[in-house]
């Protein structure tokens, strides 16, 4: 498809990159192969998946192959989307990342956290960046989507339009709620991006903001944040040292949670979280930032709407 | 999930760390015999999934077998944050110089384990001055290099046989901890006794739960393992609602807190559940419940759930309320809503006070819902604006 070079100036190589090619790994399963039929709809160029022992078949016209490397031989996909069982994830992002992508897409959930950890180390020695595992996927509204972001394609184009402000979420259904908040409101996003909801996912806020302060397209950033992790905390942390040059808008959910009795299982959560996790904490530590926290949707528009 | 002390320290045992031996006994009948096979002074523990035992009297001396017998009488059938001691763990109880804490976490921003090793163990841990603490983060991969593990302990100031046995004992605890898919691994206190012998008086294990399927051989030696979670036992109406997702795999329908409230709560998914509670209690309403409904459950298991939240004494009405649904489709949930509210024998139009399920299927889900007289929000109407109406719309339904 064509597409408007300004939206792909910077970033695109590294987010979503429509020229290049997206391979599905795990395309026969019944939700992938859903996916791909609603990628397709709203114009990812989606060029080939893979299934062991399922090679030469078709989904919803894409190619299978047996392997990762047969299939890049043939179409040279730059991103891969993993949805395949979790004892499989790990095997199948380190065969993705031998074959060269640069974009890997984990939608799979229950992945162990090991595993999670040991192929985040493989992507970085290769460069490849990671999203999820966990992930509801990415969409550059207007261009292409990966994974079931959005759902089926009116839903997608009523819930996203192209703009300048980038959607980064913990929650796969929040990045659609505050998109099709931001739609409804005349506010276009350049991307959002479900970046899983598991204690360790392959790329944070912090890691997302600094790609995205290299994208053209992008002006501004919410941030969808909940209790635990320290995702929150990280990127307080980087604006303080580093400010950035996106205006960066914040909601938290969860705030109920910080007053529920939690009962603590030894020391090492404590001595390495300190005290992060919270969501009163991690609202006073993006305030101390710089960064607007709405309280509620509402606020949202007063974030954008300030002056940087 | 949680492994018990006893467990805990049998796991370890397999990969070369050394400990008191805990023997566990689940009735009176086996306290005289284990004690004068223990041999005396002997400690007796609680044997629960919680830390701070010594804080709450679960864990006792005692210098004779009918001081242990007290003891054990004090201990079996104590309630501990809701839960009742069944099991108990007596052994000997020894003489130490020093105590040190040795654990392993995972380090979410750096998305890798870290191994901790502070001077202060004991009770005292989080309260241990920073020249007192190592922490190395190591790889998933590779575990903890027996040089980087001799660097923590040179680090906090250890020296001779301490830094080699010390660092041995980090080294192997990184070997256990990605071996067992550990969240967490403690050994504390690990002491130093008068025969200079390293040994470990308690230890804590936590499996990752996604992770226990390829754990299971592991784990099995071990004996009974009881999934626990992080907060108070679950209550009669949630373990009811976790017997209703687990009907079929479709789809989540359950994942209840129960609250003191009066206005039940059907929402989700995950991050909107979270939203709509906190804007539900911001309006000034009150939650009967915190529930998270998603991934396109099935007609019956939302019916099962509509109508458990209602059957909770003192619930006026219940309000319905998702994020813009990707999967989950909004006809099969009003269906369902409408299946449960009808088994609760009661009216849907004075007990929902607002339905909003905007995104796949919502043409169809608005129709069913103004059927049967409910009013019905799409997106235009924020997560928290219809929180706010659902509030106001409760107060008007009948207890």
């Amino acid at each position: 498809m064509r597409l408007p070079g300004w939206l792909l100036k910077g970033i695109a190589p590294m987010l979503l990159d429509p020229k290049g090619g997206v391979l599905v790994q795990g395309i026969t399963g019944r939700e992938a192969s859903r996916m791909v039929e609603d990628s397709l709809a709203y114009g990812s160029n989606i060029v080939a998946g893979v299934t062991p022992g399922r090679g030469g078949q078709q989904v919803h016209g894409i190619p299978v192959y047996d392997t990762v490397t047969a299939a890049v031989e043939k179409h040279r996909p730059t991103i891969s989307v993993v949805s395949v069982p979790p004892p499989a994830v790990l095997d199948a992002a380190l065969e993705s990342f031998s074959a060269g992508m640069q974009l890997c897409l984990i939608m799979t959930e229950r992945v162990p956290q090991l595993d999670t950890s040991k192929l985040q180390v493989a992507a970085r020695r290769v460069g490849c960046t990671v999203i999820g595992p966990n992930s509801l996927g990415l969409i550059r509204p207007g261009i292409a989507k990966l994974g079931t972001i959005g759902g089926r394609v009116d839903n997608v184009r009523r819930s996203f339009m192209p703009g300048r402000v980038a959607v980064l979420s913990r929650s796969g259904g929040m990045t659609s709620e505050i998109a099709s908040y931001l739609t409804n409101r005349g506010i276009g996003q350049s991307i959002a991006i479900g970046v899983g909801g598991d204690a360790i996912v392959g790329s944070n806020f912090t890691e997302l903001i600094e790609l995205l302060e290299d994208d053209s397209a992008t002006d501004a950033v919410v941030i969808y944040g909940e209790p635990g992790g320290a995702a929150e905390e990280q990127l307080a942390a980087r604006l303080k040292r580093k400010p950035s040059r996106l205006q960066i808008t914040a909601f938290l959910s969860g705030r109920f949670v910080d007053d529920l009795e939690g009962v603590r299982f030894g020391h090492a959560g404590v001595i390495v979280e300190g005290g992060r996790g919270s969501v009163r904490g991690k609202v006073k530590a993006l305030r101390e930032a710089g960064v607007f926290v709405a309280e509620t949707f509402e606020d949202l528009l007063e974030g954008l709407n300030r002056d940087a | 999930m949680r492994l018990l002390e006893h467990q805990s320290k049998k796991l370890l045992s397999n990969f070369g760390l050394a400990f008191t031996e805990s023997t566990p006994i689940d009735s009176m009948s086996g306290v005289r015999g284990t004690v004068e096979r223990v041999g005396l002074p002997c400690v007796l523990k609680a044997q629960t999934p919680f830390g701070g035992r010594g804080n709450v009297g679960a864990v006792r001396f005692a210098e004779s077998v009918d001081q242990a017998v007290i003891a054990a009488e004090t201990l079996f059938g104590m309630d501990l944050r809701g839960t009742t001691v069944e099991v108990i763990s007596i052994e000997p109880r020894l003489n130490y110089e020093c105590e040190f804490y040795v654990g392993m976490t995972w380090d979410t921003v750096a998305k890798l384990p870290v191994a901790l090793l502070s001077l202060a163990g004991g009770v005292d841990v989080e309260a241990a001055q920073s020249d007192q603490v190592a922490r190395e983060p190591f790889g998933p991969w590779t575990g903890l290099a027996p040089y980087k593990a001799r660097e923590m302990t040179a680090k906090v100031g250890l020296r001779g046989k301490t830094l080699v046995g010390i660092g041995e004992v980090l080294a192997k605890l990184s070997e256990a901890f990605l071996a067992c898919d550990a969240v967490t691994m403690e050994i504390n206190p690990l002491v130093i006794t008068e025969d200079e012998t390293l040994i470990g008086l308690d230890a804590r294990i936590e499996v990752e739960d996604e992770a226990v399927y390829r754990q299971r051989e592991r784990l099995k030696p071990l004996g009974e393992l009881t999934m626990t979670a992080a907060g108070r036992p679950p209550t009669p109406l949630e373990l009811e609602a976790q017997r209703i997702d687990a009907i079929d795999h479709r789809g989540v329908a359950g994942r209840v807190v129960e609250f003191d409230g009066d206005l039940a709560l059907l929402i989700g998914g995950g991050g909107a559940s979270l939203t709509v509670f906190d804007a539900i209690k911001a309006h000034g309403g009150s939650p009967a419940n915190y529930c998270e409904v998603g991934g396109n459950p099935t007609e019956e298991k939302v019916a099962a759930i509509t109508s458990l939240l209602l059957s909770k004494p003192g619930v006026r009405g219940m309000v319905v309320i998702m994020n813009v649904v990707n999967n989950t489709r909004a006809d099969v949930i009003a269906r369902g809503v409408l299946m449960g509210v009808e088994t609760a024998g009661r009216k849907p139009s004075e007990t929902i006070s607002l339905f909003r399920v905007p995104g796949n299927w919502e043409a169809e889900a608005r129709e069913i819902m103004e059927a049967a007289g409910v009013q019905v929000y799409g997106r235009e109407v924020s997560l928290d604006a219809a929180a706010r109406l659902a509030v106001e719309r409760n107060r008007t339904h009948a207890a």
